[in-house]
């Protein structure tokens, strides 16, 4: 029996370090954010943000930018996820490979590359700067929507799609009716991995310009202004919004696997 | 005619994902300074950036520290997998929720909250690294364990019991029997603890002590300085690491695929 106890003991060392260093951080932000100054507990911090229009006006502009981003995103993501899969690259499942690739490069150096392509084509890029954050976000974040949406579509048996032909469907009913549905736990997959980040990456902003403000610049300034507990209600509430997109993704994906056990 | 517009969608993602990159690369190899004037062939960029003493130390210091938090993660997290694997339902499913935390989790709020830990309520100095070796490793050990657990979940458990039969100790049974065959899961966590960290900038930049910069941190910077000579010697650190990443990827697949011939 003693031999048993040692493969458990094993995860002793990381269930520490997970107690320590990622679930009492959280907590000490909670506790931050629910605190003034004095250690006193007080709601007065989250009062403060929804009663300020520049802070709720960030919260709105980088909801935007994430959908925007999201959309933008999946709209490119889809057709080259379907097309590696299912369409004319089918043959050449290394072809993802060259889509990936971009994640292993360092975004900031990725980021620097698209800044002096648009400097030289724009001349100067304050001219289109909604356009411009979109376009970069985008840039950054296409591989981690393309690569869920692939690995979902190659899951998914060609005998289904072959069958719905057979039964008189044509190209189009194929797709929304097989194809689409049978992809949507990659598709929340690959949401959650961008929508998240672009409303929190605010280096990408800060490399092109050097003043637009997304909630995860709210973090960086009161960080840099020593403020921690309004940083912390800015982190309780970004943890708020991943909490909610978790769960909804949960739902998807927990609905699936039910789906595929009926099978 | 779907299968010409398939092309032509296939092709023009991938000029938006690689033209900016792959212009910089052959102007890396140029001695302008900016995209779009045509200037000479020249070699200045490399020799700036291997001879600049402040470049080279952020490299070298950003090479280190990657590898050492990937060490690092790959031990708690390979250990923390096989524990958790062999552990009562409820035990797992604690270890399993709170290793999502960090994957889930915006970068920002993992840095933002480890740094309140550690240097605002522990008071820990941030030259010590403490903090930021920390950081990185409980962003990076996750990975390192949802990489290992599936491997896990494939192997043959007969083996480990006839180990045992056979005289093994528990220790022995484990490394001769359990890890072998988990080492494939092991080497992609570690290599994706190692992009992790390399990638990182949030954690990074709220923990790190103010003389140390690793790659992002210090790109950030240059972007926002008019150091020419800097800004140009970066683009031939972008080529450089984008041939080291397009080598590690062919090599992947060349492993992988070995792996489905045996």
């Amino acid at each position: 029996m003693k031999s048993n106890n040692l493969r458990k003991q094993l995860a002793i060392p990381y269930a520490i370090f997970l107690i320590f260093f990622v679930v009492l951080p959280l907590l000490v932000v909670i506790y931050y954010g629910f605190t003034n100054g004095d250690g006193e507990p007080s709601f007065d911090n989250f009062i403060r943000f929804f009663k300020n229009g520049k802070t709720i006006g960030t919260l709105v502009y980088s909801i935007a930018i994430a959908v925007l981003t999201t959309f933008f995103c999946l709209l490119l993501a889809y057709p080259v996820a379907l097309i590696i899969a299912k369409g004319a690259y089918d043959k050449h499942t290394k072809f993802l490979m060259i889509f990936v690739l971009p994640m292993w490069i360092n975004f900031t150096l990725r980021v620097t590359a698209l800044k002096e392509i648009l400097t030289f084509i724009e001349g100067n890029l304050a001219y289109h700067q909604f356009f411009n954050t979109i376009l970069c976000m985008v840039y950054d974040f296409l591989p981690f929507m393309i690569m869920p949406i692939y690995n979902s579509l190659t899951k998914l048996d060609n005998g289904l799609i072959e069958a719905a032909s057979d039964l008189g469907a044509n190209k189009i009913q194929v797709f929304f009716k097989v194809i689409l549905p049978l992809s949507i736990p990659g598709i929340v997959s690959g949401i959650t991995m961008v929508f998240l980040p672009s409303m929190t990456n605010y280096v990408v902003l800060d490399m092109i310009y050097n003043s637009t403000y997304i909630m995860g610049s709210l973090i960086g300034s009161y960080f840099s202004a020593y403020d921690w507990h309004n940083g912390s209600v800015i982190s309780i509430i970004l943890l708020m919004i991943i909490l909610g997109v978790t769960v909804i993704s949960n739902k998807f994906t927990e609905s699936d696997s039910k789906t595929q056990m009926a099978r | 005619m779907i299968k010409f517009f398939q092309h032509i969608v296939i092709w023009l993602v991938l000029l938006f994902l690689y033209a900016p990159i792959m212009i910089l690369m052959v102007y890396s190899f140029t001695d302008s300074t900016m995209i779009g004037t045509i200037k000479n062939f020249s070699l200045q960029n490399y020799v700036t950036l291997f001879t600049t003493p402040e470049l080279v130390s952020m490299i070298v210091g950003t090479f280190t520290l990657a590898i050492g938090v990937a060490l690092l993660s790959t031990f708690l997290g390979t250990t923390g997998a096989i524990g958790a694997f062999y552990s009562k339902k409820r035990t797992r499913g604690a270890i399993e929720l709170a290793n999502q935390i960090p994957v889930v989790n915006a970068d920002v709020v993992t840095g933002f909250s480890v740094c309140i830990l550690m240097i605002v309520f522990f008071k820990i100095r941030k030259e010590t690294f403490i903090p930021l070796i920390i950081g990185q490793t409980a962003l990076c050990t996750p990975f390192v364990y949802l990489s290992v657990l599936p491997r896990l979940k494939q192997m043959d458990h007969h083996l480990y019991e006839a180990a045992l039969d056979l005289g093994c100790t528990t220790s022995m049974a484990l490394r001769k029997v359990v890890i072998p065959q988990i080492v494939p899961g092991i080497v992609s966590g570690f290599m994706t603890a190692i992009t992790l960290s390399l990638d990182d900038y949030f954690i990074t930049t709220y923990t790190k002590p103010a003389t140390f910069d690793t790659i992002s941190t210090y790109v950030v910077n240059a972007t926002k300085g008019s150091q020419t000579e800097i800004k140009t010697a970066l683009w031939a650190l972008s080529t450089l690491i984008f041939v080291l990443a397009a080598l590690y990827v062919v090599a992947q697949n060349f492993a992988k695929k070995k792996e489905e011939k045996t």
